[in-house]
């Protein structure tokens, strides 16, 4: 029986998506961000729940009586892509009741998205970068996998909400918006576009893995900042692409 | 004899069985307009309310800082014992206070002399020796009469905090006259009608005929004295009101009355709203009133109900913290006949939280139904959010119970109004129970026998069915003791510390419901999970008194809609219920019970010893039918699941509590999007079954209180950034940074 690797589920999810969302966190992740606040979920072989995708979605449909103002079922990780049958047939039974799926994901998985974006009624893109050596530095890797997913998202017409992460001295700079807002004007069927605050929550999950932290000493972003570059994108985007934190 | 169905004070009203008998259902029924728009029609506040409430809150602020303000104590509760009393006379629209002076309390001795006299010391008074002379000489108490009666057993569980929190020293409370009934129909009519109720109470004189009969005519003594003390402020209560002015003021002073008679710990108002708002639209359609002067009647009545104090001991404090009086008022909700039971009344109820600023009483609940008008399921979200100061309860599970005319008692209690009343009977301790089938029926603390002839556990590694058995046997022990204890208090209540101005606005026939509770819910259920799905080995003394327990291995918690666990719970409040039902109860009450502490959690949770669940001893317990913070891992939905699966109707009849905090920011990214959620979040919840929700959405000052009480804020969710985590699983030192940046945002 194909099981799937599951770190956590968040049954209260209104910040992943439209309305209230059951949030799935997938085991394993290849990116190494630097701001990352979920070290935790990297390791696709870390000890965590196996289950059915029959009995996650039992799970899942346990919350449909929130589902009412648009919520459904956000899968996110780690990174979800990397268990592509297990998700597809989690995404396939979500459909079947009728459950409103969300893929939250940086679009680095392992080819093949086909399936998967056929049974995806929204996808939540993390834009990590949009330069080549913008994403290598910040993720430790190269953005040819991203690029081949976004190409397949626009292929088969998933409508998207983006998210970018801002980080102080490092994504928070006003030109570095404008670059952004020109590589989002590429992308068609954007809905949303968020800019997300870094936060230092994660750090103790750093400590107790006993990794390095590469952003030490980097403050959270202020919020007010935040606003301003996200009045500043939602400006150079128009204004039919309205965002909001 | 009769009232003249012709009198002027009537005139507009449309007819019904109401202008013959006391019906107030009826009159609602056949006069009110529901209202399906939103909030865009309220208004602010008008300058004679902002006077007496700038006066009022100046008092409230002193209040706070020296804990009490005054007390007369040169008299004792009555009706009409005390001399009118104003904020600021010219600006009162609406009149009439406890006492000669705002926030001066009453001294109440028919409760108990010795809980009297503490209650005073603690804030330096002393009563009039000549009161305490006479009444100690001449008058029993209530608390004299309970102990008098009350057998060994029944004393050995009060001191081990077995059963806890019982009315036996303070006023019961929860009877919630309907107050309606004076300004609908005067007390001349409602006189004549319990005369005629006292005439045909003849027959063979048996105890219950007897007893009624004396009650019935004190019923009459009540009314009358509330026309006094109505007339002492310049208002004639025994005549129908004749307008809307009237009818608010009349039908607080038939409150008020209550609350100078008796100090019950709570004292509700019942339901209101859609009443008054018949005779307030009245006067709109007749140009005698616009929205302001609509606003201000229901402004200044609120004023009053924030006012009401009573005299507590410091160990009442301890079980209820924090000066409540309960004041509930039971708002929306949906008629029988698929209407909304909302009206623009209910919209200026809840506005004045925003006109006077947001306040725990009056305790504003709101029956919630998915069919409630969408424009008022958004508002009370949005005051939800603004304010936190509003809990919901599920019209669909209690409209098919008791009608569409019921109020809410308390927090939970759902009663006819004028029709039932309640027999409040605290809490037992389903955690130490649970110990004491360990222990062999002797206390973990004080090392007293507290249950008999239950075998001692002496199992290296504790066995599942063995606990469960010897559980089962020491709860239908509790059940029986809890039965005849309760009994004795509400005999002794009855017969000296009678509330007859709120019986008085009762049915002569009421029928009585008599509400048990119990507490520590969620510890029993995990406690019985880890010894059934992991390895529990007691740590026991040298009297083999197990004191604390090691467990091994993961097992399901209560919190995470898991059925392993959740079946527990509801097996625990079934088998307690029915074991309840099996003895029979004084004046041939119904049996019913509650998952609710309040914040008595703390006092039950200091009370009871480490339990198999990996509490520690002294440790709070989670309150009412919460899960225990900290254990609920798939998010706050899922713990909401878990708390809907205990049952109302026949089991937890009297309600099942539960808490639920969040941030606004975690509940969602625009304004518009949290009141959404919020909205749909209550939708999901109770179209579960569930019963109640308390909503406290937060502010900085609670996440501060948060990290110092985490039990008291279970489900505590925050938003940081583009995702939400539950505030219990952050370092302390992370906590302050949320709370640090919390108030850099409010700045």
């Amino acid at each position: 029986m194909l099981t799937g690797r599951v770190h956590s589920i968040e049954s209260m999810g209104l910040v992943d998506g439209p309305g209230i969302r059951t949030v799935v966190f997938l085991q394993g992740c290849r990116l190494r961000c630097r701001y990352c606040h979920n070290p935790d979920t990297w390791n696709p072989d870390a000890a965590c729940r196996q289950m059915t995708a029959e009995e996650l979605v039992e799970k899942i449909a346990r919350f449909a009586p929130y589902y009412a103002g648009g919520g459904g079922v956000t899968f996110s990780g780690g990174e979800p892509l990397l268990q592509p049958q297990f998700l597809q047939r989690a995404l396939a039974l979500c459909r079947q009741r009728g459950i409103h799926t969300c893929l939250d994901t940086a679009g680095c998985g392992s080819g093949d998205y086909d399936e998967l974006l056929r049974l995806t009624d929204l996808v939540l893109l993390d834009v990590k970068h949009f330069t080549e050596a913008g994403y290598l530095a910040l993720t430790g890797r190269e953005m040819g996998e991203h690029r081949r997913f976004v190409q397949r998202v626009q292929a088969l017409g998933v409508p998207l909400w983006i998210r970018h992460v801002v980080v102080p001295g490092l994504t928070d700079g006003e030109e570095h918006i404008d670059d952004l807002a020109q590589y989002i004007k590429t992308l068609r069927g954007v809905e949303r576009v968020q800019l997300l605050g870094y936060h230092t929550m994660g750090v103790h999950k750093y400590e107790t893995l006993k990794i390095p932290y590469p952003l030490a000493g980097v403050p959270p972003m202020e919020k007010e900042t935040l606003e301003k570059l996200q009045q500043r994108l939602d400006r150079a985007l128009g204004q039919k692409d309205k965002g909001g934190a | 004899m009769g009232i003249d169905p012709n009198n002027s004070a009537w005139k507009g009203f449309r007819t019904g069985e109401w202008r013959h008998l006391v019906n107030v259902r009826n009159f609602i029924q056949k006069n009110y307009i529901p209202y399906t728009g939103d909030e865009g029609f309220l208004a602010p506040t008008t300058p004679r309310t902002d006077a007496v409430w700038k006066r009022s809150s100046e008092l409230i602020q002193e209040e706070i800082k020296k804990g009490i303000i005054d007390v007369e104590t040169g008299k004792v509760s009555g009706i009409d014992n005390f001399a009118p009393g104003y904020i600021d006379r010219e600006n009162e629209v609406i009149v009439g206070l406890q006492t000669d002076a705002p926030l001066k309390r009453i001294v109440n001795l028919y409760g108990g002399m010795r809980m009297a006299k503490s209650a005073l010391e603690q804030y330096g008074y002393q009563l009039d020796p000549e009161i305490e002379k006479h009444f100690s000489a001449y008058r029993k108490t209530h608390n004299e009469g309970v102990f008098d009666a009350y057998p060994k057993r029944t004393r050995l569980a009060r001191t081990a905090g077995l059963l806890t929190g019982l009315p036996d020293a303070y006023g019961r409370g929860r009877i919630v006259g309907d107050y309606r009934r004076v300004p609908l129909y005067g007390t001349r009519f409602l006189i004549e009608q319990k005369q005629a109720d006292l005439d045909a109470l003849d027959g063979p004189m048996t105890e219950e005929r007897i007893r009624l009969r004396e009650e019935v005519q004190m019923q009459i003594r009540a009314l009358e004295a509330l026309e006094r003390m109505a007339a002492s402020y310049g208002c004639d209560v025994s005549v129908p009101a004749g307008t809307a002015r009237e009818a608010v003021q009349n039908l607080y002073l038939a409150y008020l009355a209550g609350v100078k008679e008796n100090n019950g710990a709570a004292t509700s108002l019942g339901r209101t709203a859609t009443f008054l708002d018949i005779y307030i639209q009245r006067d709109m359609d007749a140009g005698l009133l616009d929205e302001a002067g609509a606003q201000e009647l229901i402004d200044q009545f609120i004023i009053k109900l924030r006012l009401v104090r009573h005299l507590r001991t410091p160990e009442y404090n301890e079980l209820f913290g924090g000066d409540p009086t309960w004041v509930t008022e039971a708002l929306g909700g949906m008629g029988v006949d698929g209407r909304t039971l909302v009206t623009r009344t209910t919209f200026r109820y809840l506005h004045t939280l925003t006109n006077l600023g947001t306040a725990p009483e009056p305790n504003l609940t709101v029956l919630w139904s998915r069919a409630l008008p969408e424009g008022f399921k958004r508002y009370c979200a949005k005051m939800s959010i603004e304010t936190d100061s509003i809990q919901y309860e599920s019209d669909e599970l209690m409209r098919p119970m008791y009608g569409d005319d019921y109020c809410i008692a308390c927090c939970v209690s759902a009663m006819a109004v004028g029709k039932q009343m309640q027999f409040f009977g605290a809490r037992a301790n389903l955690a130490k129970s649970l110990l004491y089938a360990i222990n062999g029926g002797v206390d973990e603390k004080k090392g007293l026998l507290v249950v008999p002839g239950i075998e001692r556990d002496t199992d290296e590694v504790l066995d599942y069915p063995k606990v469960l058995t010897n559980y089962k046997k020491v709860l239908a022990y509790v059940a029986e003791l809890y039965v005849d204890t309760i009994n004795i208090i509400h005999y002794m209540h009855d017969k000296y510390a009678y509330e007859a101005s709120q019986m008085a606005l009762h049915d002569t026939l009421v029928e009585r419901l008599a509400a048990f509770g119990v507490a520590g819910l969620s510890i029993a259920a995990d406690s019985l999970s880890a010894i059934k799905f992991a390895k529990v080995r007691p740590v026991r003394n040298e009297q083999g008194i197990a004191v604390d327990f090691e467990i091994e291995g993961e097992f399901p918690k209560y919190g995470n809609d898991d059925d392993r666990v959740d079946d527990i719970a509801v097996e625990l409040v079934s088998y307690f219920s029915v074991e309840l039902k099996k003895h029979p109860l004084y004046r041939g009450a119904i049996h019913t019970l509650s998952a609710l502490t309040i914040t008595s959690n703390v006092m039950y949770g200091k009370k009871t010893g480490s339990t198999p669940d990996g509490r520690k001893a002294g440790e709070p317990f989670a309150p009412g039918a919460n899960p225990m913070h900290g254990r609920d891992e798939n998010g706050a939905l899922a713990s909401l699941n878990s708390v809907a699966k205990i049952p109302y109707r026949a089991v937890c009849q009297d309600g099942a509590s539960n808490t639920f905090s969040i941030l606004p920011d975690a509940l969602g990214q625009t304004a518009g999007e949290r009141v959404g959620n919020l909205v749909t979040i209550l939708d999901g919840y109770f179209a579960q079954g569930a019963h109640h929700l308390n909503v406290n959405v937060m502010n900085r000052q609670i996440l501060i209180d948060a990290m110092e009480h985490p039990e008291q804020y279970p489900t505590l969710t925050i938003r940081v950034s583009g995702y939400a985590v539950n505030f219990h699983r952050l370092t302390k030192e992370q906590q302050l940074e949320v709370i640090r940046r919390t108030f850099h945002e409010r700045v």
